[in-house]
């Protein structure tokens, strides 16, 4: 049954390339979407009890399946904004400020075929157990979201497509390498061993410590390059800036957050054969290197989607940190947590942007005045997403610096909490400076339907944040025993 | 005869260091796919019978026939004969590939494969291969020259994965290998749309995207 998580979205994909008719096509989007969503809440929330769903190289397992919900979740939201971006672009010429030039937009049945089969790529991600199945989808996965990068017909996103495409599709063949000392450090035993999960997790399997570590080294700055880990970020401002903000916001709540758990995997074999401890030393150096990096990208930052991207960074940063100090459980949340706030930014900056028509921070000011809803939801998200209670985020943060100080080696938990602060102080800063004073417009879109998505994601978060129901709690729990219990 | 190969390997990637013209890198391109496809038949009897026959034909379909057309037709359409400036000279290039096939032997030597196999010689070739195909990436600033490092890279892979583990379930290999070939398409298609749109396939130059740009040089 759950093979339809990616057969649904990947046959809807193709249709949206076919499909003539607008609405029919933007209504098949959101269908799909809802459906998908529900069904994979529903597979997170109550799983199906007894043996998980097995077969061939696709099942689910708790890691699975609290990320497949957590993307559909935002894409649900994602593309509920998307029908009414497009509505609004509908593929006329329009001017680019900056530049004075026309230019068109891709068209729209690319770009809702492309989104769904994005979709479709990202559940195989989560539905394989096989990790050359893995790979291939991430690597679909860049394949397809290179169009979406690319819908303003501009060159400002042509380049950042091509360094999306050059800069991952790098990362990724390293990867590949890494996938396949795996498979060299599970032939030692016995030539030929399938490199599937539950192969290499089963009884009697031993891997080769030096290649199955060599491999882990390569898979890291492989996935980790499409994670946006620091330094091989550098394709992910320019890409989430130049995005339409439906494709950013999917890029930097669901795509990184993938990348992650294709990572994930891999720390799965290296704990059950015991090299966990060399995999969390790796984990704590592109962790905080990848937040200080982001902390002096935040500071100073001119354009508000780049702070966004930036931001991601800092996020992808936190994700690895808080697995290195050995709390899986924390890292769980922070990725739930970021998915859905940072979607419901870049949602807000979509529609500041269409108010303002400026990506830079200097020329946006006082959204509050113009655009109230946009100013309130901006400015709580940016609030949300620097760890403010009462939202989700402060929760996992927490759980993560608890975790921190109680691993006995205080300049971690030091070093955290002041790349936090910095990271606080330059986007609260901007947030600040944004939403209050004159208004730098006369009068803005005052559309509250466009909002409504951004509204939700951050009532999740702040759902997160508040009560913790048991089901939510034992599919949290139960993707971080996976990697090595709550730590 | 396997050596053989992985000889003819290692001087195919001297020969795409030194050569700056763009149908001469794709040429070698194709040799290169064409020996690495020929690799599975001087296994000793791993695969056999159909299997081999399907691997061995894809792969030279793909790898030697279908990408290297394709890559020459985008060099017809976007019009670019050789690598006018690239960051690393031609010499130096060359230098660079002894120093990664070099580098490639002291990993192996490093690196004991834990299983008997066909050569020694098959993990540096095939990292030394990766190696230049990363290096032509970083060292030239054509487009077309960039994805043909791609290529290279993944040929190195493609070996390496061919050559050492060829038991791996063919529909993943086959995946891998449908998956780079997309990949080519997906790239030349964006390197169509940047001929177009600047008038050049140049990287170095497309630099309008960055943080903290003196006022006015944003976005080309």
């Amino acid at each position: 049954m759950a093979i339809f998580l990616f057969l649904a979205p990947f046959a809807a994909g193709l249709a949206a390339f076919v499909i003539k008719s607008d609405r029919l096509r933007r209504r098949l989007l959101f269908t799909v979407a809802c459906a998908h969503a529900a069904f994979s809440l529903y597979l997170c929330l109550f799983p199906p009890g007894g043996e998980d769903y097995r077969w061939l190289w696709f099942g689910l397992d708790a890691l699975s399946r609290y990320f497949m919900a957590v993307f559909s979740l935002l894409f649900l939201c994602a593309s509920f904004y998307a029908v009414i971006y497009l509505k609004g672009e509908k593929s006329r010429p329009r001017e680019k400020k900056e530049e004075g030039l026309l230019f068109n937009n891709a068209p729209e049945a690319a770009f809702t075929g492309c989104l769904l089969v994005f979709l479709a790529c990202m559940s195989l991600l989560a539905l394989s157990r096989h990790f050359g199945l893995i790979w291939i989808s991430m690597e679909a996965t860049t394949l397809v979201s290179a169009p979406l990068i690319y819908f303003h017909r501009q060159r400002s996103s042509l380049e950042a497509t091509w360094k999306y495409l050059l800069i991952c599709s790098v990362g990724i063949a390293l990867a590949l390498f890494g996938n396949l000392f795996l498979a060299v450090s599970a032939s030692g035993q016995s030539p030929g061993t399938e490199i599937s999960i539950d192969r290499l997790l089963g009884p009697g399997v031993r891997l080769d410590p030096l290649w199955l570590k060599a491999g882990f080294i390569f898979v890291l700055v492989g996935y980790g390059t499409k994670m946006g880990l620091a330094p091989m970020h550098t394709w992910l401002p320019d890409a989430h800036s130049e995005a339409p903000s439906v494709a950013s916001a999917l890029l930097s709540g669901a795509l990184l957050n993938c990348a992650f758990l294709a990572v994930l995997r891999f720390y799965q074999l290296c704990l059950a054969n015991g090299i966990g401890s060399f995999c969390r030393e790796l984990f704590l150096i592109f962790g905080i290197l990848s937040m200080a990096v982001a902390a002096v990208f935040i500071i100073g930052q001119s354009d508000y989607k780049r702070l966004l991207a930036y931001s991601s960074v800092e996020h992808m940063g936190i994700l690895c940190f808080a697995v290195a100090v050995g709390t899986a459980y924390g890292s769980m949340l922070q990725a739930a947590n970021h998915s859905f706030i940072k979607g419901a930014l870049f949602i807000c900056a979509g529609n500041i942007l269409a108010g303002f028509r400026s990506k830079r921070i200097a020329d946006v000011r006082g959204i509050a005045h113009v655009m109230p809803w946009a100013g309130i939801l901006w400015f709580t998200g940016i609030l949300a997403i620097c760890g403010m209670p009462p939202f989700g985020a402060f929760l996992s943060e927490w759980i993560i610096l608890k975790a921190a100080f109680s691993g006995g080696n205080l300049l971690l938990p030091v070093v955290y909490l002041f790349l936090l602060g910095v990271i606080f102080i330059g986007m609260t800063g901007t947030g600040i400076r944004m939403t209050f004073g004159v208004p730098s417009i006369p009068e803005g879109k005052k559309s509250f339907l466009s909002l409504l998505p951004a509204l939700l994601l951050l009532l999740l978060s702040l759902f997160l944040g508040i009560y913790m129901p048991a089901a939510l709690d034992g599919a949290v729990s139960g993707a971080a025993a996976l990697l090595g219990g709550q730590g | 005869m396997l050596d053989g190969i992985l000889m003819l390997l290692v001087l195919l990637n001297l020969f795409s260091l030194g050569s700056t013209r763009i149908s001469a890198s794709i040429r070698v391109v194709a040799y290169q796919g064409a020996a690495i496809g020929l690799v599975p038949l001087f296994l000793p009897g791993k695969i056999t019978g159909g299997i081999l026959v399907a691997i061995v034909s894809v792969t030279l379909l793909v790898k030697a026939v279908i990408l290297p057309w394709f890559l020459r037709y985008a060099q017809k359409r976007v019009n670019v004969r050789r690598e006018e400036k690239p960051f690393v000279g031609a010499s130096t290039s060359i230098l660079s590939g002894v120093a990664a096939l070099g580098t490639a032997f002291f990993i192996s030597s490093r690196l004991p494969i834990p299983f008997a196999v066909a050569s020694p010689f098959i993990v540096p070739v095939a990292l030394s291969v990766s190696l230049t195909g990363f290096f032509i990436i970083i060292s030239r600033a054509e487009a077309l020259s960039q994805v043909i490092g791609y290529l290279i890279l993944e040929n190195g892979i493609y070996l390496f994965g061919i050559a050492l583990l060829l038991e791996q379930p063919l529909l993943v290999e086959i995946g891998m290998l449908l998956d780079v070939f997309v990949g080519i398409f997906v790239m030349g298609i964006t390197v169509f749309h940047i001929s177009r749109e600047f008038e050049h396939t140049d990287t170095s130059r497309l630099s309008g995207l960055a943080d903290w740009l003196p006022e006015g040089k944003r976005s080309e």
